[in-house]
Formats: structure tokens, C-alpha cells, sequence
């Protein structure tokens, strides 16, 4: 399915789509499919894959070690192509999201047209703003890619319209100043933000991350969301897990309980 | 040679420099920006920079004629004398020209990166000076091998924060230190080392640091009545090389040669040289010169130098060597500590191991420069830093100190 359909679908429904993150090739790159597959089938609407890159500044502890150990296991930039398509058999659509050197150095086009025939619907590019992204505007209309920018509490009004007009499918608010991880809280920065985006345009779906560790904070961001964007809390699961089976078992159980608050929320 | 204005308005040195850089911190680069234009216009900015300079950092540094070391290596070798700056390297220029930026921001924070500790302890000083909170990331391994700056930075006040993340050195003190902005721009300038980084830090820094070639520049025409023919300065992010090469970029007939750290030999893999042993993408919010393997994953750097120690490069020199207007080549870890030795012992100064790179470069580049100039050559070599904070890895190397520190009997020698 497009992103574009899932938003539809879930707007029909009257909740928002939760998001769910986990790098490409953690811990291998067969068990990264099998999270993958579990968290869809727990309930999470689209999955996000995170290519695994050696100097993420967006990322929190959580998902740098995750990365890290994927790396480590040797995980290459083709894996992560390999993976998407395995996932996107699901049904579900599948993201990726990946700083942007690993994009350069396997050639813009050419990541592009390998991204678009492994299924993904787009990219989310933390470290990718439109000013420099002349080649992947280029790229993602040859391939018909949804591009996903940054917005964050500290853009102004004017970058914000300027980001919007360059992204297509959605764009991703960062809730709060900082980096990934899910915290006990959810920011207070994160409706203003959203509120200022749909000032400027009222139709492109608004996906919230950094911080959401749970359904119940999943229904209060929903509730003026149209994505939800979870990825510590689910990967600290896996990592914290005695074994593969325990894993996804406790993956399966956050998953559902993110789906819970989805359709909770108050809209 | 008209050298364009650059960067241009976006930060780009031709294809290089840029913003690389989550969304989140445009804003602070932007008010940065803003800011730096005004301070540059602004004669009491300017005025209060150049005091402190003078009166507390000790510049102009000197201009020394090493005649010993000009007899044994057949030039007539001029030392940029950065060595004897305050905190005892060039990265004081820098530092004290942003901690003034950042109060002038309303900043009462500043955070930095740091390899070999010397711009870290030259942070420390600035906001000790200017009664700014510091915190200096610094990776794990380089507090092993810079223990005696760690405690530097300490007494002035600083909070030295050892990064775990990936390699534990410089690289990863610079991630940790652009997380720590993401999470706290609003009240903290990240005071960045090196002439690396998004735009505009490649410019400022440059700037902050370009008194170092102007005033070479100016010392050398007074003392031997004409321009060097080559300048030399080790190349790790960059700054003290761009420091000296920015005021010579348009006398076409000066030698700009950048050495980077070579490490055991390019050809082992183990090396720091990000132009001469790199590729060309996207680290640490800009686009340069890089050591990735083929995925784009940065690939751990390696020198016997702590303050070369780092995978990438400053965006303008990677502009300089595509355009030809400065050569880049590698010096290795040995030939780097035999220029060392030379130094001690033929002038009785001990250089940083950074600064050893650039002595151990003239001295390569001499032999062909006699032979093409058909006399002895007139270089400038940047010794940008002391060699305090290096004794100990100096120590091991020449076994003059055990893996303890301990002093080796001269017998054993």
C-alpha cells in the first residue's frame, strides 16, 4: 500500500498511523526482517528502516547501539534494500530512513531507482534539508518517491513553508530539541509545531517523533498527529531481550499496545 | 590568481562546505551567521578581539629564523612561532574570537569537541577568561593518551565529558557535541575547533585563525624583503593550515603544501589523510574530502598525533586541492617523529606532533623546490602548536618512557 493510502485509510478511521522504527540488519539481517514482520503484524501500520550509519547526530543511545551492532554484523547498504522488499511483501509501507552520505556515495539515482523497485514509498533524510538536496528532489520525481524533511520547534515560519513545499507524502515534526529516545514525557513543543505546519498547509499528513515509549503516549500525540513515530522504545525491546523469541514476543507486545493507543486517540 | 569570494552566501566552497545538518540546528547556524556579519562590522568587536589577542593571547606570534635547522635541511626555514601562543597552539585565535561571539549571542554556554586537548583546553581557558559554563566532549581513548589536558581543562573549570560511542576518539566527540547542540541551542554556542563543520564555522574559523598568514606574511616581507616560496602546515581538520594558507591564496608564486598525518603509510590503511587517502562525501554537516569504505560509512582514522586524528577535512581545503591552488600529501607517523627529533634537537624547541607533520612535509618538498628554483628555497613553516601535551607519546615512542611513564635507564637506549 502507498503511505498516501494508509493516511487516507487511517483518517477514515479517525486515528493516526503509527510508525515504527527499527534499523536494517539488527541484530542480523534475517532477525531485523522478523521484527519487522512482527511489528506489522502486531498492529503498526508502516514501518520505518533505518539504515545503519556509522556518525548519526539525530540518534539517542538506543538506536545508535542498535546500529552499531548491525554494522558490526557486517550489514551493507544493498541488505537494507533486500530487507525493505521482504517487509514491503507485507503489505505494509515501509520507509527508509538514512543520513545522507550512504545515499551519495551509492550514487543518488542509482539509490533512488534500487529504493523504489524494493517497494519503499520514500525517505526520511535527518541530515538532508531541501537547500542541499538539489540531486534527491531530482532523484525521488524520476522514481515517484515520497521525500520526507525535518521540521523542529526551532525552525522559523518561513523554513517551515520552504520544507513543506519541498517534502511530498508527509514530513516529519521532531517533537522536541534533541535526539532520539523515548522519554517520560512527551513534549509540550511538539502541538505548537504541529499546529504552525497546518497553518501553512492544511492537507499534508504530519508525522510526530522523538520520545513516545508507549500506547498511552501514542493516543496523546495522536490525538493531534496523523503519524505516530516510535523507534527507541521498540528497538530497546529487542535489545534488552534474553533471547530472539522473547524479542519478538515483547515486540509484538508494545506493537499492540501502540495500535490500542492509535485508535484511542482523540481526535 | 583572483581567488573567488568564498564561500558563497550558502556556505559552499565551490562543491564543497554546505549545510549536511538536522533541521533543528539551521536556526543556530543561521543566528550565528547573523551574528558573525555583525561582529565582522563591528569596530568594537573587533577592537575588544584584537585586545585580547595582544594583551592576553601573546600574538602576533613571532617569525624565528631556524638557522640550524635551515643548515641541515639546505632552505632557509622561517617558524611560524603559534607555539608560544597562550594555551600553546594556534586554536587560541579561534576560541577567544567565538567565546566573544557567543556572549555577544547571549550565550553563557559553550560546548566543544577536542582530540589532542588542545583546543579543549583552549575552550576552557576562553570561558574561564570570559566567565563562560564549558563542557568539552572529548572520546574515550584520547583522554587516555591526553591525560595531562584532561586535567588542564579541569583546573579552568571545564566539565570533560569522555565519549563511548564508536572509534572514542575526535570524530565521536564531535557527534556527541552536535547532540548535545540539537538538545541545547538556545543557550549554547558550540564552540567549533576546526575550519570544519557546517556553514558558516568553516568561514568564521578560517577568519578567526587567518592572523596566522597575515601577519607571516607581513613579518616575512620585513625580514627578508619579498614572500616565502612555499608555506607548510599540517593538515588534520585544517585550521591552522587554512590560518596560514588564506593570506598567501592570492600570491600565485607561494607554495601552499598542506601534509596530512600518512600513520603507518597510506598503502596499510592506517592513516588520518582524508585527501590524499579519501573520497569525496558528506561528514559532520559538510561535504569534503572524507575516509568512508564503500557503503559511505566513515572509516576509523589513524595518527601517532591525537590532534590529526580525525576522518575528514575542512570543506576549503578540499576546494584548494581540487582547484590546485594547494598541494596535500601524507607525511607518516615515523617521518613525523624524526622531524621532531630534528627540531629538539637542532633549535631546542620540542613541537607539537601536529606541527612535526608540516617540518617532516618542508622537509620532503625541499630537495625538488632547490632544483626547480635553482637556489635555496625561503619556507614558512607553521609550528602551530608546542609539544608539552606530547611528552609522553613522544617519550614512548624514542623509549625514553616505559608503557608506565617511567623513565627508561639511558643505558637501555
Amino acid at each position: 500500500m502507498s503511505l498516501g493510502g494508509a493516511f487516507e485509510k487511517a483518517r477514515a478511521e479517525g486515528r493516526p498511523l503509527i510508525v515504527g522504527c527499527m534499523p536494517a540488519g539488527f541484530p542480523t539481517v534475517g532477525e531485523s526482517i522478523a521484527s519487522m514482520i512482527a511489528m506489522v503484524e502486531s498492529g503498526i501500520d508502516v514501518i520505518e528502516v533505518e539504515l545503519p550509519y556509522s556518525d548519526p547526530v539525530m540518534d539517542g543511545p538506543v538506536i545508535q547501539k542498535a546500529s552499531d551492532i548491525a554494522l558490526a554484523n557486517g550489514v551493507r547498504t544493498r541488505d537494507t534494500f533486500r530487507i525493505i522488499e521482504a517487509v514491503a511483501e507485507t503489505g505494509a509501507p515501509v520507509a527508509l530512513m538514512t543520513y545522507w552520505n550512504p545515499v551519495e556515495r551509492y550514487g543518488v539515482d542509482a539509490f533512488a531507482r534500487d529504493l523504489a523497485a524494493a517497494g519503499a514509498t520514500g525517505m526520511i533524510t535527518p541530515d538532508l534539508i531541501p537547500d542541499e538536496a538539489g540531486e534527491w528532489l531530482a532523484a525521488s520525481d524520476a522514481y515517484r518517491l515520497d521525500r520526507t524533511f525535518l521540521v523542529s520547534p526551532s525552525s522559523t515560519d518561513a523554513r517551515i513553508a520552504m520544507t513543506l513545499r519541498h517534502c511530498r507524502g508527509w514530513v516529519y515534526a521532531t517533537a522536541l530539541m534533541g535526539v532520539t529516545g523515548a522519554r517520560d514525557a512527551v513534549s509540550s513543543e511538539a502541538p505548537d509545531l504541529v499546529a504552525r505546519i497546518r497553518a501553512i498547509d492544511p492537507e499534508i499528513p504530519v508525522g510526530v517523533g522523538l520520545g513516545v515509549r508507549d500506547g498511552a503516549q501514542a493516543a496523546e500525540v495522536g490525538g493531534y498527529a496523523d503519524a505516530v513515530i516510535v523507534g527507541s522504545a521498540l528497538i530497546r525491546r529487542v535489545l534488552e531481550a534474553p533471547d530472539r523469541e522473547a524479542g519478538l514476543a515483547a515486540l509484538r507486545e508494545l506493537g499492540a499496545d501502540l495500535a490500542k493507543g492509535s485508535r484511542s486517540a482523540q481526535r | 590568481m583572483t581567488a573567488p569570494a568564498l564561500p558563497d552566501l550558502a556556505g559552499h566552497f565551490g562543491r564543497f562546505g554546505g549545510r549536511f545538518v538536522p533541521e533543528a540546528l539551521v536556526a543556530a547556524l543561521d543566528e550565528l551567521d547573523a551574528a558573525y556579519r555583525s561582529a565582522k562590522a563591528d569596530p568594537a568587536f573587533q577592537e575588544e578581539l584584537g585586545g585580547l589577542l595582544r594583551d592576553y593571547a601573546g600574538t602576533p606570534s613571532l617569525l624565528y629564523s631556524a638557522t640550524r635547522l635551515s643548515d641541515r635541511l639546505g632552505a632557509r626555514i622561517l617558524l611560524k612561532r603559534e607555539d608560544l601562543n597562550h594555551t600553546g597552539a594556534h586554536k587560541v585565535r579561534n576560541v577567544l574570537g567565538q567565546a566573544l561571539l557567543a556572549k555577544r549571542m547571549g550565550k553563557r554556554r559553550v560546548i566543544a569537541e577536542t582530540g589532542a586537548g588542545q583546543h579543549g583546553v583552549a575552550s576552557a581557558t576562553a570561558a574561564a577568561l570570559l566567565d563562560l559554563e564549558c563542557v568539552v566532549y572529548m572520546g574515550e581513548v584520547d583522554t587516555e593518551r591526553q591525560a595531562l589536558n584532561v586535567a588542564r581543562m579541569r583546573m579552568l573549570g571545564a566539565t570533560v565529558v569522555p565519549v563511548t560511542n564508536g572509534s572514542r576518539t575526535l570524530k565521536d566527540a564531535l557527534n556527541e557535541a552536535l547532540r548535545d547542540w540539537v538538545a541545547s541551542v538556545q543557550t549554547t554556542h558550540y564552540l567549533l575547533g576546526t575550519a570544519a563543520g557546517p556553514a558558516p564555522f568553516p568561514e568564521i574559523v578560517r577568519d578567526f585563525v587567518g592572523g596566522i598568514g597575515t601577519e607571516a606574511r607581513a613579518q616575512c616581507l620585513a625580514l627578508t624583503g619579498g614572500l616565502p616560496d612555499a608555506v607548510a602546515a599540517c593538515v588534520g581538520g585544517g585550521s591552522n593550515a587554512i590560518g596560514i594558507f588564506h593570506a598567501f591564496v592570492p600570491d600565485e608564486g607561494v607554495r601552499l603544501h598542506g601534509f596530512e598525518a600518512g600513520g603507518d603509510g597510506l598503502e596499510t590503511g592506517r592513516h588520518a589523510a582524508s585527501i590524499t587517502g579519501g573520497s569525496t562525501g558528506v561528514l559532520h554537516g559538510a561535504r569534503t574530502y572524507i575516509l568512508q569504505d564503500a557503503d559511505g560509512q566513515t572509516v576509523e582514522s589513524h595518527s601517532i598525533s591525537a590532534g590529526l586524528d580525525y576522518p575528514g577535512v575542512g570543506p576549503e581545503h578540499s576546494w584548494l586541492h581540487d582547484t590546485g591552488r594547494a598541494s596535500y600529501t601524507p607525511v607518516t607517523d615515523r617521518e613525523a617523529m624524526d622531524a621532531f627529533q630534528l627540531l629538539c634537537r637542532t633549535e631546542g624547541i620540542i613541537p607539537a606532533i601536529e606541527s612535526a607533520h608540516a617540518l617532516a612535509g618542508a622537509a620532503k618538498i625541499i630537495p625538488a623546490l632547490r632544483e626547480e628554483l635553482g637556489r635555496e628555497p625561503l619556507v614558512i613553516v607553521n609550528l602551530s602548536g608546542r609539544g608539552d601535551k606530547d611528552v609522553h607519546t613522544a617519550g614512548a615512542y624514542f623509549g625514553i618512557l616505559d608503557e608506565n611513564e617511567t623513565i627508561v635507564p639511558e643505558e637501555n637506549l
